[in-house]
């Protein structure tokens, strides 16, 4: 289902058209997968991993982007990088349509563009040193010449995300998974990006590590204007670092406004569930909190529900959840949320 | 009366080409029968290899359990034989684990994977286990479990393998059952769903579970004692309540205020600990956390604190500043 071409931005914050140029504009992003129908003859089938996906991010602005695993979060962040070609809709990157550029002209725009992952052992390859990891996009994009500069310029990296600049002889296996991400930063911001796409960005590190590392990512936002799409399933760590949050639930937002609103006054019972599930560390406020259990199990998107795809586990659905499609509507302003009773 | 698990300076170390690590170092924990404790801490604190441990699973020759004593109702596990073991694996204590899909086994039927052990370990006849194993699916809220017992694991969602499991460690009614990290691979909302199931199945079948997690909000749900481990040593024990509202150890104190929390409103900027986890290989002559300590004084480089009582009952702390530091951070209440 896409708005009419003149309907208002979906997701936009009040107040971000008047307080900030748009950096990121989704539209409409639909990311299909074809599954099955292979060696072994199995029928083929299509996940809709991002089923009509929209939002903007301004300059300078953290989105944060919430949902349990396969609602297509990650999708949607790689098909924002075009890791993933989208099976239609726009994603308008500093101004330009990215779903229409071909690999060389995507390659320019890679470079403001960067992605921070999960699992930075898995992302960086250990036969390489940290200096080689830092210089090799420095070469890459040609941003520095000569090799005595592109070591300053590691120096640099390194000690701007809290390393040393001797670590640049180490390998990573020779690190542990705290200064292993902050490698990881250092090669997203090596080539200057204006936007980075945080995948999980600490769900792989102890809870001790975690909070130097958002911290980390929090003041190199303020020194270098950075943009952040920041994904993850950990809504405590989410409100913390994000301006405004999304909700995803099996390929569609089901709720998107300000960080404040989406936590004080969540307007879908998917966001109300969500958050009424994450266990509080204080046993006395555990024992007086009421237990509501979402009932049942994500249905899977190879074959979503018909009508709202929450409503089989939804508490409050009404029959006609069960055949309309909820639009994502703004309910007040700045505040979006895809429940017909909202 | 004694404990139904008594764990006593317990020893399991490693041999590695960079050195000895010793996983767990000397710890000394129990369970009371239907009490249900945690043992909490970070990746390489030792608490999965203290499970392995009363299991005896630790794989030699790299690990072997080097010293100490697990008592199980009265008789020391580490002097039983293999046989006697396989008894207790399953009969005596039941097991979780963290990745359902992987300690399953894939080309065996549900139905054959719950059956086994009550055949074994009960002597049921195959009808009997059969009615059984029927009983324990759905007592675990999973819907048409006489179809579901001829599935395979891959045709079950994580959820609903992780509820096979809660079903095949408690299928043979055991007293002690050792979950590890029991919800970490889990969605939030299917988390919360199997630790309520946990919780509600074992408080119904008077099982005692030892929870072994690094999440301090399940803990707070679910446990009544906790043990903080660090470094192969538990650092801080007591009952739930009085190591959330009064930590006693520095590395508690840090854990608790490094984790930005829902009920609390958002704070400009977290508080981490500084540092990075220990290296076990070489770990310094005294306080393992001495060296990431805001509250480190001279003694403690040198010498190791041990566990001693502070405040309420059967509340401990293994560091040689604890008083001033419970002194200096007044209960949140």
């Amino acid at each position: 289902m896409s708005p009419p071409a003149d309907a208002p931005r979906v997701g936009v914050a009040s107040d971000a058209v008047a307080t900030g140029d748009v950096l990121l504009e989704v539209k409409d992003l639909v990311t299909h997968f074809t599954v099955g129908g292979g060696l072994f003859g199995g029928r083929a089938g299509i996940v809709r991993a991002v089923d009509g996906v929209s939002f903007t991010i301004r300059r300078g602005e953290t989105l944060g982007l919430v949902g349990e695993s396969g609602c297509g979060k990650t999708t949607t962040g790689r098909s924002i990088l075009q890791l993933e070609r989208p099976t239609s809709g726009r994603v308008i990157f500093e101004g330009r349509d990215l779903t229409t550029l071909d690999q060389t002209a995507l390659r320019s725009v890679r470079r403001r563009m960067q992605v921070i992952f999960q699992d930075p052992y898995a992302s960086l390859n250990p036969r390489m040193t940290v200096g080689q990891i830092l210089a090799e996009p420095l070469a890459v994009h040609g941003l520095i010449a000569g090799a005595t500069a592109r070591r300053a310029r590691v120096r640099d990296l390194l000690t701007r995300v809290g390393l040393l600049p001797q670590h640049a002889d180490r390998y990573p296996h020779q690190m542990s998974g705290g200064q292993r991400q902050r490698v990881g930063i250092a090669r997203a911001l090596a080539v200057e990006p204006s936007l980075i796409v945080c995948d999980e960005p600490v769900s792989a590190l102890d809870v001790s590590i975690q909070a130097q590392i958002i911290n980390l990512l929090e003041d190199l936002q303020a020194e270098l204007g950075l943009t952040y799409l920041f994904i993850a399933h950990d809504l405590a760590v989410v409100r913390h670092i994000s301006d405004r949050v999304a909700v995803m639930y099996l390929g569609k937002i089901v709720e998107i406004a300000d960080r404040r609103e989406v936590y004080e006054n969540p307007l879908h019972p998917y966001t109300s569930a969500l958050l009424a599930a994450v266990p509080i560390p204080d046993p006395v406020l555990e024992e007086r909190r009421e237990r509501t259990v979402l009932s049942g199990e994500v249905p899977s998107p190879l074959n979503p529900p018909p009508g709202c795809v929450f409503h089989p586990r939804c508490p409050i659905a009404i029959d006609r959840c069960r055949g309309e499609i909820p639009p994502l509507r703004e309910i007040t302003p700045g505040h979006w949320a895809a429940c017909l009773l909202a | 009366m004694a404990p139904l698990l008594e764990v006593r300076e317990l020893q399991t170390h490693f041999q590695t080409r960079a050195g000895v690590v010793r996983a767990v170092d000397g710890v000394s924990w129990d369970v009371a029968e239907g009490e249900t404790v945690a043992l909490v801490g970070e990746s390489g604190c030792g608490k999965s290899v203290s499970a392995l441990s009363i299991m005896r699973l630790v794989a030699p020759p790299a690990g072997r359990i080097v010293g100490g004593q697990i008592f199980f109702k009265g008789r020391d596990l580490l002097t039983l034989g293999e046989e006697e073991m396989r008894r207790i694996r399953g009969r005596e204590i039941g097991m979780i684990f963290q990745e359902p899909m992987t300690s399953l086994n894939p080309v065996l039927t549900i139905g054959r994977q719950l059956t086994e052990g009550l055949e074994i370990h009960l002597g049921m006849t195959t009808t009997q286990a059969r009615d059984r194993a029927v009983e324990m699916l759905g007592m675990v809220g999973i819907p048409d479990p006489a179809r579901r017992l001829s599935q395979y694991p891959h045709q079950f969602s994580g959820g609903m393998r992780q509820r096979m499991m809660i079903a095949m460690s408690l299928a043979c009614n055991p007293p002690l059952v050792l979950a590890d990290e029991p919800t970490t691979a889990l969605d939030v909302t299917i988390q919360a769903q199997i630790l309520e199931l946990m919780k509600g199945l074992s408080r119904r079948l008077g099982a005692a579970m030892l929870i072994i997690t690094h999440n301090l909000g399940v803990v707070a749900r679910y446990a009544d004692r906790v043990n903080v481990m660090y470094a192969g040593r538990i650092i801080e024990r007591g009952t739930a309540r009085e190591v959330y509202g009064n930590p006693s150890h520095p590395y508690t104190l840090g854990l608790l205020r490094s984790v930005p929390r829902l009920d609390e409103p958002r704070r400009a900027r977290l508080a981490p600990i500084e540092g990075q986890p220990p290296d076990l290989t070489r770990l310094p002559a005294g306080c393992a956390f001495a060296p990431r300590c805001a509250f480190r004084v001279e003694r403690c480089a040198v010498e190791v604190p041990p566990l001693a009582p502070i405040g309420a009952t059967g509340h401990v702390s293994a560091c040689w500043e604890a008083e001033r530091l419970v002194k200096e951070h007044e209960p949140a209440r």
